[in-house]
């Protein structure tokens, strides 16, 4: 009887979950191997003919390379903020929890208000940051997102700022998991406070930093709300990641199959990375 | 968040407020922009005019009221659902022996990696097959079964004791009356942290919404948001920024309001 409760009970969830999880996935797959049907020439197999085109597509390189920058260029800062903001926070600070308030806001606005904002931001000559340069140092304009060299740096500052708060709540709740006896014992030493949290701190945060990193660089492939309002991937690609590129591909393009490609290669890369992901949350068993 | 804490030194605490200041601020200049006249945009004049005039604008600019309308039913639709699908699905894992489980449990598991968006080919396919582009229920569908829902409410029902269970059993509960009765109401801690997040998430998601709305019957707020504020609109600045914080403020307000639930919540998604 056991066996059919427990079925019955899991059978909803899993209808849903095999249709629009495990089904898309494998038709996915599926898919890649077809060539994209037009009305003169109907889908055919072609085996791994997407492919090859893939790897000899520019813009797929491009976008890839967008998103490794993209994840190096925001995780690693925004980590950093948020380890000196809880840090803080955890202090005994006047207004603490007015701080704390501030710094996760960010956090929990949709993606799309954000871009809405900074796009004045960056907007060229009346924009507030072209305002503030001009005023303040007499410098010249600047088409931040119009710009290939800039436009990816741009989306990359207002992604660190959203994203921050949100990894500081994780090192928050570990800092208050260490014995304050490890502090004590510092200052009895008379260790500095760099000291301190050089060669204690740091170190037992590291499986937080870890955690945070990978669960951080997932997220990075799922980012792309903000290009359509800011830049549309452009210029000439130069802000686009994989996930926008599949959109694109698939719902501008018409390019069916070959979003499909895509979206394996997308996986592939996600499921590499719950593999480390795995392997972490085995080894923090450890330390405990 | 416990009182104790080393107190800060003077330093410290002013770079803290400092960089609070520099992450509200933002926010604060949207209020800025929406609260004056365009011409007050970039000039801090603390003594400009203040007007409501931009969010009047907004409002009739874009169809605001059925955008709130949208979100608001297909929110309360997915969350409504997650809650049946998860608890069921949850109790199921968390208490009985049947036969695949561990099996069916990591492919349960395979959602937390693969979201929806991700699969947006394939997914768009499947809702014009069953006819569900453009409606509320094909934005939500893909959503109903959330892994994260079952995950967390296994382990919730896990730690119910089973004597609890054995004694309700005793009084004559079926095993239904006996999720009812007994674990349901021992995880509503767990049900308040699911249900925040999982709001958050419909009320701010935005990839799967734009792709299989569109019409204005459909669209939520951050479809909406995103063609109302999108550069070629030429809508001015000030109604932007009162159009981008009236579809933010109910969000805002309610994290404003339960902080310490919001953060926590939000940690728990995060470990999973």
């Amino acid at each position: 009887m056991k066996h059919v409760y427990g079925w019955l009970l899991l059978t909803p969830a899993a209808i849903l979950l095999v249709g629009f999880t495990h089904f898309p996935a494998a038709a996915t797959l599926w898919d890649s191997l077809f060539s994209t049907g037009t009305v003169v020439r109907p889908s055919r197999f072609v085996a791994l003919g997407n492919y090859a085109s893939l790897a000899d597509d520019p813009i797929f390189w491009q976008v890839l390379g967008n998103n490794l920058w993209f994840a190096l260029g925001t995780i690693p800062t925004s980590m950093a903020i948020a380890l000196l903001m809880a840090i803080w926070v955890n202090d005994r600070l006047p207004a603490r929890a007015l701080v704390r308030m501030a710094y996760f806001t960010p956090t929990v606005l949709p993606m799309i208000a954000v871009a809405n904002l900074w796009l004045f931001f960056y907007t060229p000559q009346i924009g507030l940051i072209d305002q503030l340069n001009a005023w303040l140092f007499g410098l010249p304009s600047h088409n931040w997102l119009g710009d290939p060299n800039t436009v990816l740096a741009c989306t990359m500052v207002m992604v660190i700022w959203k994203e921050a708060g949100f990894f500081m709540i994780f090192y928050l709740a570990a800092l208050q998991s260490l014995a304050p006896e490890l502090e004590e014992a510092a200052k009895m030493e008379g260790a500095s406070r760099w000291y301190f949290f050089r060669r204690v701190t740091f170190p037992l945060l590291m499986p937080t930093t870890l955690f945070v990193m990978v669960n951080a660089t997932i997220n990075s492939f799922k980012l792309v709300d903000h290009l359509f309002i800011l830049t549309k991937g452009g210029p000439d690609n130069a802000s686009s990641l994989l996930l926008y590129y599949i959109y694109q591909v698939a719902f501008s393009f018409f390019d069916t199959t070959y979003a499909s490609t895509l979206t394996v290669i997308l996986l592939l890369l996600l499921a590499g990375l719950a593999l480390v992901q795995f392997q972490l949350v085995e080894k923090r068993v450890h330390y405990r | 968040m416990s009182p104790a804490g080393r107190r800060a030194p003077l330093l410290e605490t002013a770079a803290a407020w400092l960089l609070a200041l520099l992450w509200l601020s933002p926010l604060l200049y949207a209020f800025w922009a929406a609260f004056h006249p365009v011409e007050y945009a970039t000039r801090f004049d603390p003594l400009a005019p203040l007007t409501l005039a931009n969010f009047a604008k907004a409002w009739t600019y874009a169809p605001f009221p059925r955008h709130f309308l949208n979100t608001v039913l297909l929110v309360t639709m997915i969350l409504g659902a997650q809650l049946v699908l998860c608890t069921l699905a949850g109790y199921a894992f968390a208490r009985f022996e049947f036969a695949g489980r561990d099996i069916a449990f990591g492919l349960v598991l395979v959602q937390l990696l693969i979201m929806p968006e991700v699969l947006i080919v394939e997914n768009y396919r499947i809702m014009s097959r069953l006819g569900l582009v453009d409606t509320i229920l094909g934005i939500g569908l893909p959503y109903m079964a959330s892994a994260f829902g079952i995950f967390l409410l296994r382990q919730t029902f896990k730690t119910v004791p089973r004597e609890l269970e054995d004694a309700a059993r005793v009084e004559g509960c079926s095993f239904i009356g006996v999720l009812w009765r007994v674990y349901v109401p021992l995880a509503r801690p767990t049900y308040l942290a699911y249900g925040l997040v999982s709001v958050s998430y419909h009320w701010n998601n935005f990839l799967w919404p734009l792709i299989v709305t569109n019409s204005i019957e459909t669209r939520p707020l951050t479809v909406g948001l995103a063609i109302f504020g999108a550069p070629e609109s030429g809508v001015d600045w000030g109604v932007i920024s009162a159009g981008t914080l009236m579809a933010v403020s109910p969000l805002l307000v309610a994290f404003l309001l339960f902080q310490r639930q919001f953060m926590q919540s939000f940690m728990q998604a995060g470990i999973k």
